[in-house]
């Protein structure tokens, strides 16, 4: 039993083993995802964010250590960003013929965004820094920390509202798009980009390429305006 | 593959190095994106070769958010009474934002004539 217990504390210092369980954790969530017959509400991410937040709860490891593993996967958001190039230039012909509705559904959906998080929780009596962390929170998740430390937010609160907004885009938007009725594969990828960013990015490739690329689009455009459109609107509100 | 990886995170450092030392906002990653898009249109037989090692860097793109997901553990308490409001602040404008970019894009698109 000691031995045990001492092969645990190397184990839970070392790198491999919550890189290991947060790889498994998020191809069990992938499999649940294609057992399902790939239905939205179940989120590969939301899974594997859950069963990763149980195991550190109930061994009682604190998220820095578990960091120290899971940050080689969380490195490579950052290549993965780089490499959205391809699709784009995959699609380029066809987004340079969308070029207008694309640009007016930029500045509808960021402001949308923007000014109805803040409407909501302004109403709901959300005041001073957290409600300045809730602005930037249909951006990608480096920007928003900048935007968010930049107006006096809470960085680390607006990572998590990042993750949350994300989450909900993906398991929302396949059946609110039917719903509304638009089937164009480009507008139906794009508007996802702008309001749930990397994570909505994620949803639309696995549902369709051409959606998932102007979701690339949709999350960096949107990644761009709203650092010039958040400052503007948070001051309305302050 | 190895060359085409390096090729990627040159891009970053890129983007990196030049939002940096200008004080941008925009994250280097984005920039390295779009100085790769803009290489990729000079030079077409390298953005066919570096396709395949980008489609496998997305295929798993959900997979790179879950350890900054997990995060939220160390911040459900930090919410406290503000918990139901920042939910709904969130859940109201997620809709409306996809609604009204999807709406936007394709009654632009029908009025330009720019239907597929």
């Amino acid at each position: 039993m000691n031995e045990l217990t001492e092969i645990w504390t190397y184990l839970a210092e070392e790198p491999l083993l919550w890189l290991t369980a947060t790889l498994i954790a998020y191809s069990l969530g992938d499999a649940a995802f294609k057992v399902s017959g790939k239905r939205a509400y179940v989120n590969p991410v939301l899974i594997a964010v859950t069963l990763l937040a149980v195991v550190l709860w109930m061994t009682a490891t604190p998220y820095q250590t578990y960091f120290e593993g899971a940050q080689f996967v969380h490195f490579m958001l950052g290549p993965a960003t780089v490499a959205l190039a391809a699709p784009l230039y995959g699609n380029l012909s066809r987004i340079r013929r969308s070029a207008i509705p694309l640009l007016c559904a930029l500045v509808a959906g960021s402001a949308t965004a923007i000014i109805s998080a803040l409407g909501v929780a302004y109403a709901m009596g959300i005041r001073g820094d957290i409600l300045v962390s809730i602005a930037p929170k249909s951006v990608t998740a480096p920007v928003a920390l900048g935007i968010s430390d930049s107006l006096g937010g809470e960085p680390t609160l607006t990572a998590v509202l990042v993750i949350l907004t994300g989450v909900m885009g993906a398991v929302m938007a396949t059946p609110l798009l039917n719903l509304v009725g638009v089937s164009d594969w480009r507008a139906r990828g794009f508007a996802v980009g702008v309001a749930s960013h990397g994570i909505g990015t994620a949803r639309a490739f696995q549902v369709n390429e051409t959606a998932g690329a102007f979701a690339g689009i949709g999350m960096g455009l949107n990644a761009l305006l709203t650092t010039v459109l958040a400052p503007l609107i948070v001051s309305l509100f302050i | 593959m190895i060359l085409h990886l390096t090729t990627i995170l040159v891009f970053q450092l890129i983007g990196e190095t030049l939002t940096r030392s200008f004080g941008w906002l925009i994250p280097g990653p984005v920039l390295g994106m779009a100085l790769l898009l803009l290489f990729f249109v000079s030079a077409p037989r390298i953005a066919k070769a570096i396709q395949p090692t980008a489609q496998g860097l997305l295929s798993h793109l959900s997979l790179l958010f879950v350890p900054a997901g997990v995060g939220i553990v160390g911040h459900l308490d930090r919410m406290g009474s503000d918990g139901l409001g920042i939910f709904l602040a969130l859940l109201i404008s997620t809709v409306l934002s996809i609604a009204v970019g999807a709406l936007v894009f394709t009654g632009i698109a029908r009025l330009m004539g720019a239907e597929e």
